[in-house]
């Protein structure tokens, strides 16, 4: 099977649904002529033609009003905003209209628009390319947020999205375009040709919205992770031995809670990582979820690891990212608790 | 402040604008150039942008002080359909009214009505074809009057009864037809300038022949969505028609705050490359007149028109503010641009195919049919008596398939 990096996935997913659907349009900024600045859409223009991929003006509030309008009109846009830490001019469109939209006119306008971003840390983007934006969208009624961490999924999830009847918030940790990456950031990258889950088939095939997935088995303590965390969580629990079972969310909104629960019920202890600002959190979700369904099979109390709650900052990146060292040091207080 | 030498500069000082006169004070709108009737030429429809800037700051006008049309944009309508138009404009009005009392009697939480602003609605509908669509604010309530969309369906929305086609989930008067051409109205201001952009350019991507309008009012016209509309519907060329209703006020800061240092709001669309055409707004001849051109512009591919109606907005902001406090009474009957069902009963009259007794005759007619239409809706009940969406519709179509997490907050509901 190809090996592709999660770039060459995505791609490969608007390719697949554009060849697949004529209404399926891909627009954003520098995304026509030049394929976006990750190259996410490269060729897609030279393929299908510049109606259906194409380059927008440096406007985020018009790239998804206007998609929304188009969706209404019966077209499938997927666009991209350039990073999520741009989204915000936007955020009245997707917060008001898209999200809305069906649940307002009682299902005379729909609103089936993919609004992909790379977000997350890791590559010394400073403030205005670091950001993890997730809470900002789960917390919103009507909107679907979903976060992969591999090749595989990213594709499979991304044609899901750009199938899925409702608007899709598609955040892309940009730290795992090249490969995974678990937190240690002096060593070499590895990238997706040299891993399984860098094997992505041709054609059209899919990963189901709203299903989290255990990436690995374990009996002593449940991390819940998402995007880029995934491996820093794998990386903590390999180095201190224990024996964890790892749950990829893939979609936060809405959440796969049956696999959680039961997870959390077998272990008795949960951990929770992700890159953003602590407070206020999808962690803190995820938290409030875990003590509700799993409080009398609860061992210890159930932990987080974030982002600190400061701006992303440029210099100290890796004292804010929460990498294997405060991840390890938290599954060990949890394993003792 | 600052003790530093000032040279040759003085301090600095804020500049806010007012509006001419405020309440207690003697309207005034001798700032308000009008032409004469007929005095504005009509371009070719593929006319250079470059070559009718002049058209932003005028005023396109058909019908004359004696109630003659009159000019080049005159002539395109019947007396049939102009007969038509009074009707809707009529029926549009006596709405209102019934309904603003339903409000102050508690069947219902909100109003907005359109007392004098009645032809920019009711006369662009008449423009479109089957299939456009327009995106609405909540002051053109004519769009769908003047299509026969079902007055009861507009009342059992605005009571939120059983009946209701959006299930009592929207603030009344926020009504949605895709049938009817009528994108569901946001209650945000501006957010849907710029998706009618997008719609118009997704007919455009499908090679279809449908065209799209925006509506904004001159309020919202400095919310950063209307630049973004500009600016995508002067690069793509989208055939849409972008509205601009100028009722002179946005609940009580008058147009001087939107509009800032420039001369017109339609002038806003120079800038882009987008013809911008001045109309009155109260002479339902040149509305459609000025609509069916830009509608002639977009089908055509020619790309998007900019319209300012100029207009004066008579009643209330809506059922939660009083004018009285903001601006001068007599304010209304001061403006030089009258009343569009006067103006276009007189001009029937004068073309003899009108009378005031047929007028009464009319009035009382429509007066019937609202009060009929009234009835009905309430038998299907009202905000606080009668039938009423379950609570069970409150949690349906926040997606197409109900999502595990609201089932269970459903079943927490018990409903």
């Amino acid at each position: 099977m190809p090996r592709k990096t999660m770039i060459e996935a995505i791609r490969d997913a608007m390719d697949t649904m554009m060849e697949r659907d004529d209404n399926v349009v891909v627009f954003g900024e520098d995304v026509g002529f030049f394929g976006g600045v990750f190259r996410c859409t490269q060729g897609l223009q030279a393929k299908y033609g510049k109606t259906r991929c194409f380059d927008a003006p440096i406007s985020e509030a018009g790239i998804v009003g206007a998609a929304i309008g188009m969706a209404a009109y019966g077209l499938r846009p997927c666009i991209e905003i350039q990073f999520a830490d741009y989204v915000y001019p936007a955020y009245d469109q997707i917060v008001s209209e898209a999200a809305r939209l069906r649940y307002r006119s009682n299902g005379g306008f729909t609103c089936p628009i993919v609004v992909r971003m790379p977000a997350g840390g890791g590559i010394f983007g400073g403030q205005t390319h670091s950001q993890s934006p997730e809470a900002l969208f789960t917390h919103v009624s009507g909107l679907k947020v979903v976060v992969p961490s591999n090749p595989y999924d990213a594709k499979g999830l991304l044609i899901s999205a750009i199938e899925d009847p409702d608007p899709v918030i598609f955040l892309e940790p940009k730290r795992l375009y090249n490969g995974p990456f678990d937190g240690h950031h002096e060593r070499p990258v590895t990238p997706w040709s040299k891993h399984d889950l860098g094997e992505v088939p041709n054609g059209h095939y899919t990963v189901p919205l709203g299903k989290a997935i255990k990436r690995r088995e374990g009996s002593q303590l449940t991390i819940l992770a998402y995007g880029t965390m995934v491996y820093v969580a794998e990386a903590a629990a390999e180095e201190h031995g224990i024996d964890a079972e790892i749950i990829d969310l893939r979609t936060l909104l809405p959440l796969d809670l049956e696999t959680i629960v039961e997870s959390v019920n077998k272990t008795g202890r949960c951990v929770i990582v992700h890159e953003a600002t602590m407070t206020s959190g999808f962690g803190a979700e995820l938290a409030a979820l875990v003590q509700e369904h799993c409080f009398y099979k609860l061992e210890a109390p159930v932990a987080r690891v974030t982002g600190w709650d400061t701006p992303y900052p440029h210099a100290q990146e890796w004292d804010y990212f929460p990498g294997p060292v405060r991840v390890g040091r938290a599954l060990v207080e949890t394993l003792e608790g | 402040m600052s003790d530093g030498p000032l040279g040759e500069f003085g301090p600095l000082s804020l500049h806010v604008p007012e509006p001419a006169v405020r309440h207690g004070g003697e309207p005034d709108f001798s700032n308000v150039n009008i032409p004469e009737a007929g005095s504005v030429r009509r371009p070719e429809v593929d006319t250079n942008p470059e070559d009718i800037r002049d058209l932003a700051f005028s005023i396109i006008r058909v019908l004359s002080r004696d109630g003659e049309a009159v000019g080049p944009w005159a002539g395109l309508l019947t007396d049939d359909q102009l007969i038509e138009g009074l009707r809707h404009m009529m029926t549009l009005r006596t709405f209102d009214a019934r309904m603003q009392i339903a409000q102050r009697q508690g069947k219902t939480s909100f109003y907005m009505q359109h007392l004098g602003e009645e032809a920019v609605s009711c006369a662009f509908r008449k423009a479109l074809a089957p299939g456009d669509m327009n995106f609405p604010t909540y002051r053109q309530a004519g769009l769908l009057i003047a299509d026969d969309y079902p007055m009861v369906e507009m009342m059992c929305q605005i009571y939120s009864n059983e009946r209701d086609p959006l299930k009592g989930r929207q603030l009344p008067i926020m009504y949605s037809s895709k049938e009817h051409g009528f994108f569901t109205i946001s209650g945000n201001l501006a957010t849907q300038y710029i998706q009618a952009v997008g719609w118009a350019m997704a007919s455009a991507i499908k090679n279809d022949t449908k065209i799209a309008a925006g509506w904004i009012g001159d309020g919202s016209t400095a919310e950063s969505d209307f630049h973004a509309s500009l600016v995508f519907a002067s690069t793509y060329k989208a055939p849409v028609v972008l509205n601009i209703v100028n009722n002179q006020w946005a609940i009580s800061t008058f147009q001087g705050i939107a509009r800032g240092g420039s001369g017109t709001f339609a002038a806003r669309g120079l800038g882009f490359g987008i013809p911008a055409l001045r109309v009155d707004g109260n002479d339902y001849l040149a509305v459609y007149a000025v609509a069916q051109w830009a509608i002639e512009r977009a089908r055509r591919n020619l790309g998007p028109t900019l319209i300012e109606y100029v207009t004066y907005r008579v009643g209330a902001h809506s059922t939660s503010d009083d004018p009285s406090a903001y601006r001068p009474k007599t304010e209304s009957d001061a403006w030089p641009l009258g009343d569009p069902i006067v103006r276009l009963k007189n001009h029937l009259i004068g073309r003899g195919v009108w009378s005031d007794e047929r007028h009464k005759q009319t009035e009382a007619e429509i007066l019937d049919t609202v009060i009929a239409a009234q009835k009905e809706a309430e038998s299907f009940g009202t905000l606080h008596a009668g039938g009423k969406p379950s609570a069970r519709d409150m949690f349906e179509g926040v997606y197409e398939e109900m999502p595990p997490h609201l089932r269970r907050q459903r079943q927490q509901a018990g409903v």
